[in-house]
């Protein structure tokens, strides 16, 4: 974790951010809590409020608990995740080392309720999660969970601004949309605007490099003001350079916004930007 | 929202799709042309059908009707009353039409239809049909001086020329007649002629021994060979009959009797001098018989041998009767006023003579040798009953049905219209044969005027009904009872205000009248069959035509499946950003909605264009390929009807849409079931 130079006005400010954001935040997404984070860009977090973090133990944003996973090959099941437990506090930075086939993007999946366990539980801010009905988890999904891939996952037929809004459209109906559509969009540009590609709103995917297309993936990660970021292997597809630019951003966020992370990676430098790092093999979780 | 933006984005990136709804747009379009040009020929059909039917008939089981119509009416009038326009009664009965063509007799099977002129126009679209504008303006059975239509007046210039109805009418009566009449006259003196020569020639070598040898099969008693003689003479075998007499001569050993009625057969041939020779023989056998010396006399007058005569005449019997028959047999010889000379002599001589006693008839003994007289050429000097004239008369009037007696012939090679020919025309007379009410029915034969023609284009009823006044064929049959004159008919025509009312305008009469006696039933009910094939024809089209959006329906399908492979990763994406399975079914159930709403929209739109330009486009079709598509000679219809139903096109339209939904279900359901993990997973 970098840190450079240190502002008592900058940490009072994010302070106060903090203190704004986080206990406001309801199960649904309100746009109008986005503020404007013109002057808080800097990677640069003060030591003191990063130590007042940790020193008070937070509570805990996402937590699993004994998570079993398997897949079926045929008739013999394939085990995956052995009895892991992780537990994320609230604007925590967690990294998850491991290499490929190691059940990380499970893991990841099953704390994003894209794949439910087989057994165990999923706790977000407390609450069960893993066993609601899909519709309910869907719902979960868009409000709270923010994700980035590993390749970005954009929709090709979107522009950009397209690409972000679309967690908005998700969630909202069609006229609500309609109604609400200008401040949804200015919202969306500020958030653009923050990543750094207000000069690509219009453009395609396909017309943007790999460093843009992940931080159009985050922008529109965060569009909905979500609890957690979940990342799977954000930089793997970007060279050295793009990816620690992503990195820095993300770190950034985590920061500025009280952001709760778990990434995971293969690369140990990487997750070593994380305030804690974990390394799974084998389908069991120590820490790194 | 987001189902709308991707399905939008969807529908414009992937044309592939669009292709998928090519047939789509295809089998509305042809569903929508062919439903219209189906109303269309359906609703000209129908037309047609109501120009000959009206809405409702009561019919009588039996061809001899029932009696009465007016208290019928009455009935009809008590029980639904209000209901009805207007009543007609009418005289149904089958019929043979004979007319001539070229010196041919042609016969035909018809449908004679005796109908009140003044009240069927009113009952049925009668008189639109018809060829004569008065007529279509008020329809009489008089025949016009002319002035008919010489072209369909559906088609314009486009019609075929009508041969012949530019003279139809009076005009064209007055000239058959006359030529009739020439024909008459110059037939006649054919036939005397011919008579004459037959008479004059002489005999073959063969004839004479035919004649030889039938004389020699001949009986050889006397009264059998007399009889056959005179059988023979009496059918002008004249020279067999002499040879009979002569034969009868040599078995009689030469009786006067039989030399008298040998010298009268041959004056019968004009062979005077034989005749004379023979009669002289019979009258010198018996000098006392007046018989045979005035048949001697009246020969020998008719050869001129006035002398000869007057001495037999004169030493047979009295001055008075001598100058009498004398007179008479110059009469006959055409020698009026010796004639007038001798009787004069005979009055002198004290015999008592009317003044017409030599006003000869044909049946007169002279008669042989003038072989024609119009027997009533004396009524007609007298100036006696009025004699029917073909220049100026009419015989009663009828409307032929023109399918009847008209025809077209094949296109000509350079493919203009062709002209379209009659065998009658209106002016011309026609012979109709019919059963009357007796029974057994005999047969009733009369002969009618055509004074127009009627054309439904209903080619069943232009070539089965004509029409005539029901007084006459009333008449003709004998359906007027003799006691009462009330008269019969065999139906009675309901035209109703509300056409839509028949049915039950229907029922209710048929709990009226006995069904053992009375059949009620609509247009509807008569035509049912040809209704029915109509509508099966039309049904099945549209099944097959559907079929056809079906089968579109399957493509829409797999083209979807291909989509929803080629879109996993999105649907991954939306679902990992919280999208709904019930969304991501939504994209595709509005991809699929879109697509036929695309496809379905297009094929109402060239379908109506095409329906709207149906008679250009078949013309010009008929240009490219140099054959007419729409053959106004085969349809009698000069413009493609079309008729589009607001309600069917409709129907078209949803249903198509809901095919194209259809087929996007499965798809759909398929996206909405991909587990986003698994969607994810691999790059």
């Amino acid at each position: 974790m970098s840190s450079s130079g240190t502002s008592a006005a900058k940490a009072a400010l994010i302070g106060q951010l903090s203190a704004n954001k986080i206990p406001a935040r309801g199960p649904h997404w309100r746009g109008e809590q986005v503020v404007d984070m013109e002057g808080v860009a800097s990677p640069s977090a003060p030591t003191s409020v990063e130590e007042e973090r940790r020193a008070q133990p937070k509570a805990s944003a996402l937590q699993g608990m004994g998570i079993k996973k398997a897949y079926r090959k045929g008739k013999t099941p394939v085990p995956v995740l052995h009895d892991v437990s992780i537990d994320i506090r609230e604007g925590e930075f967690v990294s998850i080392i491991g290499q490929s086939g190691s059940g990380k993007s499970t893991l990841l999946h099953v704390l994003g309720t894209l794949d439910s366990p087989d057994a165990g539980e999923v706790r977000l801010g407390g609450k069960r999660i893993d066993n609601l009905s899909a519709r309910r988890r869907d719902a979960l999904r868009n409000r709270h969970f923010g994700m980035i891939f590993q390749f970005y996952h954009l929709l090709p037929e979107l522009t950009t601004l397209e690409n972000v809004l679309a967690p908005v459209m998700i969630s909202e109906g069609m006229f609500a949309y309609r109604i609400k559509r200008r401040k949804y969009v200015e919202q969306a540009k500020a958030i653009l605007d923050r990543v750094g590609l207000s000069h690509r709103l219009k453009h395609k995917p396909r017309e943007l490099s790999g460093g843009e297309m992940q931080r159009a993936a985050i922008a529109r990660a965060l569009v909905t003001n979500p609890r957690v970021l979940l990342a799977d292997e954000p930089t793997g597809n970007l060279d050295r350079k793009t990816g620690d630019e992503i990195m820095s951003l993300l770190v950034s966020l985590n920061e500025t916004q009280a952001l709760s992370i778990v990434m995971v990676t293969h690369d140990g430098v990487i997750a070593e930007r994380a305030h804690r790092a974990m390394r799974l093999t084998d389908g069991r979780m120590k820490a790194a | 929202m987001y189902k709308f933006l991707l399905c939008w984005r969807y529908l414009r990136t992937r044309y592939i799709a669009l292709a998928s709804i090519v047939s789509v747009t295809l089998g509305v379009a042809t569903l929508i042309v062919v439903n219209a040009v189906m109303a269309g020929f359906t609703g000209e059909m129908h037309d047609r059908i109501k120009g000959v039917n009206s809405d409702l008939t009561l019919d009588a089981r039996g061809l001899n009707g029932f009696k009465n119509p007016e208290w019928h009416m009455a009935r009809v009038n008590e029980l639904v009353g209000d209901r009805i326009e207007s009543m007609s009664p009418v005289v149904y009965v089958p019929a043979i039409l004979n007319y001539r063509v070229s010196g041919q007799w042609i016969t035909q099977q018809v449908t004679v239809v005796g109908i009140d002129a003044a009240t069927q126009a009113s009952s049925s679209k009668f008189s639109e049909y018809l060829q004569h504008p008065a007529n279509r303006d008020k329809f009489s059975f008089n025949l016009h001086d002319g002035g008919y239509d010489r072209r369909d007046r559906t088609g314009g210039d486009e019609a075929p020329v009508r041969v012949g109805m530019e003279m139809a009418g009076w005009e064209l009566r007055r000239e058959r007649a006359r030529i009739e009449k020439q024909w008459q006259q110059f037939e006649q003196e054919a036939q005397n002629q011919a008579a004459e020569e037959a008479r004059n020639r002489p005999l073959t070598q063969a004839e004479l021994a035919k004649i030889q040898q039938q004389v020699d099969q001949a009986p050889t008693e006397l009264e059998p060979l007399l009889e056959l003689a005179r059988e023979n003479e009496f059918n002008r075998e004249f020279a067999l009959a002499v040879g009979l007499y002569q034969k009868a001569l040599a078995v009689s050993d030469g009786a006067a009797a039989i030399y008298n009625e040998l010298g009268m057969c041959l004056a019968r041939q004009e062979k005077h001098e034989e005749a004379i020779a023979a009669l002289r023989t019979a009258a010198n056998m018996e000098t006392g018989n007046i018989a045979f010396v005035n048949d001697l006399a009246g020969v020998l007058v008719l050869a001129g041998e006035h002398v000869e005569a007057w001495e037999w005449l004169s030493s047979s019997q009295s001055t008075g009767i001598a100058h009498s028959n004398m007179a008479f047999f110059l009469r006959s010889a055409g020698e009026g006023l010796l004639a007038q000379e001798h009787l004069e002599k005979a009055k002198a001589a004290g015999l008592l003579i009317q003044d017409d006693e030599f006003d000869f008839g044909p049946e007169n003994p002279g008669d042989s040798a003038v072989p024609f007289q119009d027997p009533f050429a004396r009524d007609r000097q007298r100036g006696g009953g009025r004699v029917f004239d073909a220049e100026v008369d009419q015989h009663t009037g009828c409307v032929l049905g023109m399918a009847l007696v008209s025809f077209r012939p094949p296109k000509k090679s350079d493919d203009s219209a062709g002209e379209e020919h009659f065998m009658v025309l209106p002016g011309d007379d026609v012979r109709l044969t019919f059963p009357n009410a007796a029974t057994p029915p005999d047969i009733i034969n009369d002969t009618f005027t055509v004074v127009d023609f009627y054309e439904s284009k209903m080619h069943e009823f232009d070539k089965e009904f004509i029409f005539v006044p029901i007084k006459k064929l009333q008449d003709l049959r004998g359906m007027i009872e003799p006691e009462t004159g009330e008269r019969f008919v065999n139906s009675i025509q309901i035209r109703l205000k509300n056409p839509d009312e028949a049915d039950l305008v229907r029922d209710k009469l048929r709990e009226a009248f006995e069904p053992q006696l009375y059949q009620v039933g609509t247009w509807r009910d008569k035509q049912g069959a040809l209704l029915a094939a109509v509508n099966m024809e039309t049904v099945i089209l549209n099944i097959l035509l559907f079929l056809i959006i079906a089968v579109a329906g399957f493509g829409i399908l797999a083209i979807f499946f291909m989509i929803v492979v080629e879109k996993t990763k999105d649907i991954g994406i939306l679902k990992s950003l919280g999208a709904h399975a019930n969304g991501v079914m939504g994209i595709f159930l509005a991809y699929g909605l879109s697509l036929g709403i695309v496809g379905a929209g297009v094929g109402l739109i060239a379908g109506l264009l095409f329906v709207t330009y149906i008679n250009e486009i078949a013309d010009w079709l008929g240009r490219i390929t140099g054959k007419p598509v729409f053959d106004p000679q085969v349809y009698y219809f000069y413009e493609i009807p079309a008729h589009v139903d607001p309600f069917t096109v409709a129907w078209i339209v949803l249903g198509a849409m809901f095919i194209a939904v259809a087929a996007s279900v499965f798809p759909a359901l398929r996206a909405a079931r991909l587990k986003p993990v698994e969607a994810l997973r691999y790059e």
